[in-house]
């Protein structure tokens, strides 16, 4: 590479370093930009038409007497909010700047005397007269994200997230005794688990991104979080095994391991977000029914994650840090989702799961492959579609 | 509701009160640059421009000109209006029975319209689009003459198509003819029920007396205790199909469309629909507010709401 630059640079540009090269262009653009923004944009004119306004509802929380929206100004131009309306009819509100730029953010807090259960419908009416509207379906005191809350989060971060998937990494011992055969269809069980894992997150994440502001991306931020879990790890892989040489199986199975538990992990983050939030809006009846689905759910991730590893199995320790790193992320997002939910993280952070999910179908696609390196075998698709069954049915018992 | 306790002395300002019926508080619309002022529009009737005729009879004259205008509505709310004279409602034309009655209409607005008034008229002074003069271009204008008949509360508006739309915009007024024996002396107020679809979804966002919603909550009508006052009351509410007028803890006499000095009904509430009117006479026997608004709770929230203050 060096060599040829060398050989090249003496013709065409004398001794002008490269990063000057590069540099020029850059200088130039930034020159021709603050030339246009000074002279006001020569030849283009007004826009024609009213302004353009667009307010997104990101977060809503219910306090007695009050209701606070967080407000986004999604369109091109500046918003101004004048008035409130709440079931037709007006309120006194307070806001905080009052005028809003693109993309900028303000809390909307209105002084009303909700009920609890009735449903409402908010109106934000701008200085042009447009208005912006805002479902509350059910109406539910937002709870306080106070010592006890944080604590009830945990608590349920680790039912539905440590002790499942713990529990499901008890099958070890189990899969390391049976027949490689067999082991290929658990391997495939395992990617039919993770591919309704990756769909499930993708659907979801598209379904809360529609909820918040479009301006900041939308229902891309699910495939742009998708698509950065997948080149990431796809890095820490090639870097892991760049540092193992040419890793010999049990080291592969146990990055694999790791990769697997990483994924999950995100995938859980993003599960507890829905619980969290869920739960903040009083849509979640925090049951012992719903905790035995997430546990059922849960658990075959548990096998998952000890498949790749069935070979040489490693430590104890290892094993738990697998689970609390596979686990552990439903308590994060769990208080996330209660205290801080915000709809356009939450889509990143579901795609960013099912992007890890995928790169790491990829990681244990070679551990389904038969003696003749089919991947899609009778075997491995009775093992793929099982998984798929039992995901399906657990699914059912958890719909939040 | 609170604040409407009459003499007792319940004297709160509406807005310590949480929850008041209300907008955001501490905002308040710029009558100013409005150009017009609803309490100042109450009594402002606009009797025109009188010459005697070699008959005898008396030629009464105004001049309305058509304006496209920006309109706060609601504190903070600006609305692309139409009016007559740069106010909604338009000017109230107040005249005699009997008497002749020449309306010279210039058109300074970028669309078409028309005036077109309530009463006994020949088909060409009808102020609608294919008859007479027909729709008056922008820049044109046009002169409508016809007898004031018969006494009573009438209106006119515009009624180019889209007439909602039109209506909508605030092309319309009050127009009063007096009867030739006088009514008895009384605090005369004029209040048209109307409402501004801000958003334009074809429903209103802002319902009102004479336009800024609940302009009269923050500065309340005053009248006088035990004298006669009588309300000439229009509806021109566009979108929904009726409207109403209910005063608390005081009954009025209904004179429907005022064309009879005999009132109908005794009562504290009466409905209109669009295009209708009456008058209203009454006294008040105690001092201190009273609310008054639209008896559809809806169109009272959304500002169609207000106060009497009834003072010695």
């Amino acid at each position: 590479m060096e060599a040829r630059t060398a050989a090249r640079a003496p013709g065409r540009s004398g001794r002008v370093p490269a990063w000057v090269l590069g540099a020029v262009p850059l200088a130039l653009i930034a020159v021709a930009l603050a030339a246009f923004a000074a002279l006001g944009g020569p030849g283009l004119g007004e826009r024609k038409g009213p302004p353009v306004e667009d307010l997104a509802f990101e977060r809503t929380v219910l306090e007695p007497g009050k209701i606070e929206l967080t407000v986004r100004n999604d369109g091109p131009d500046d918003v101004t909010i004048a008035q409130a309306i709440v079931n037709d009819s007006y309120a006194d509100f307070a806001a905080g700047d009052r005028k809003l730029g693109h993309l900028e953010a303000t809390k909307v807090s209105i002084d009303y005397h909700w009920v609890e259960g009735d449903a409402y419908t908010v109106q934000l009416l701008t200085s042009t007269g447009a208005t912006s509207e805002h479902e509350i379906p059910v109406a539910v005191e937002t709870p306080n994200p106070d010592l006890g809350f944080y604590g009830l989060m945990a608590l349920l971060g680790i039912y539905v997230g440590i002790v499942p998937i713990t529990l499901g990494m008890l099958w070890l011992p189990f899969v390391r005794r049976i027949d490689p055969r067999w082991l290929r269809v658990l391997m495939a069980v395992t990617v039919g688990l993770l591919g309704f894992l990756a769909i499930d997150a993708t659907l979801e994440g598209i379904d809360v991104a529609g909820q918040g502001s479009q301006a900041l991306g939308g229902a891309s931020l699910v495939f742009l979080g998708g698509l950065v879990a997948y080149l990431v790890l796809s890095g820490v892989e090639a870097w892991l095994e760049g540092r193992r040489g040419k890793a010999e199986g049990a080291a592969r199975g146990g990055h694999v391991a790791m990769l697997v538990a990483i994924a999950i992990g995100l995938h859980n983050l993003g599960e507890g977000l829905a619980i969290g939030s869920a739960y903040a809006v009083g849509a979640l009846a925090l049951g012992a029914f719903l905790v035995i689905g997430f546990a059922l759910h849960n658990t075959t991730e548990g096998l998952a994650i000890v498949a790749p590893v069935a070979q040489r199995p490693p430590g104890m320790g290892r094993l738990i840090m697998l689970g609390l790193i596979a686990g552990g992320p439903a308590i994060l997002g769990a208080w996330i989702g209660a205290s801080a939910f915000n709809s356009s993280l939450a889509a990143f952070l579901l795609g960013a799961g099912a992007g890890a999910i995928v790169q790491v179908i990829q990681q244990l696609a070679p551990s389904v492959r038969d003696r003749a390196g089919r991947l899609l075998h009778p075997a491995s698709v009775a093992g793929m579609l099982a998984g798929f069954a039992v995901l399906y049915v657990t699914s059912l018992l958890i719909s939040v | 509701m609170h604040g409407a306790m009459g003499s007792s002395g319940a004297s709160a300002h509406h807005a310590a009160v949480a929850n008041h019926p209300g907008f955001r508080s501490g905002a308040r619309v710029d009558h100013a640059a409005n150009g017009f002022n609803p309490t100042e529009m109450l009594r402002d009737f606009d009797h025109g421009r009188t010459t005697r005729l070699a008959s005898g009879r008396t030629l009464r004259e105004w001049e309305l000109i058509a304006i496209d205008k920006e309109v706060e509505v609601a504190p903070g709310v600006k609305f692309p209006a139409w009016t007559y004279n740069g106010r909604i409602p338009g000017p109230a034309l107040r005249a005699r029975e009997g008497e002749r009655l020449r309306i010279r209409f210039g058109n300074g607005s970028e669309h078409p319209h028309t005036i077109h008034f309530h009463g006994i008229h020949p088909s060409s002074m009808d102020g609608v689009p294919g008859i007479g003069a027909g729709v008056i271009a922008p820049g044109k204008s046009v002169t409508y003459e016809f007898e004031a008949e018969p006494f009573g509360l009438h209106l006119y508006h515009c009624h180019v198509q889209p007439l909602a739309e039109h209506i909508a915009r605030g092309m319309y007024g009050a127009f009063v003819i007096d009867p030739r024996d006088e009514r008895p002396a009384a605090d005369e107020l004029l209040m048209v029920m109307n409402g501004f679809d801000t958003n334009f979804d074809l429903s209103n966002e802002v319902y009102a007396v004479n336009t800024v919603g609940f302009a009269y909550m923050d500065e309340p009508v005053r009248v006088r205790r035990n004298e006669l006052v009588r309300i000439y009351l229009v509806n021109v509410l566009e979108f929904d199909p009726v409207n109403s007028f209910h005063v608390h803890a005081n009954f009025f006499h209904y004179h429907p469309t005022g064309t009879s000095l005999e009132p109908t009904e005794l009562t504290d509430t009466v409905m209109q629909c669009q295009g209708q009117r009456g008058i209203l006479e009454l006294r008040f026997p105690f001092t201190g507010k009273y609310m008054f608004h639209a008896h559809q709770s809806e169109f009272a929230q959304l500002g169609w709401m207000g106060l009497f203050e009834v003072v010695d």
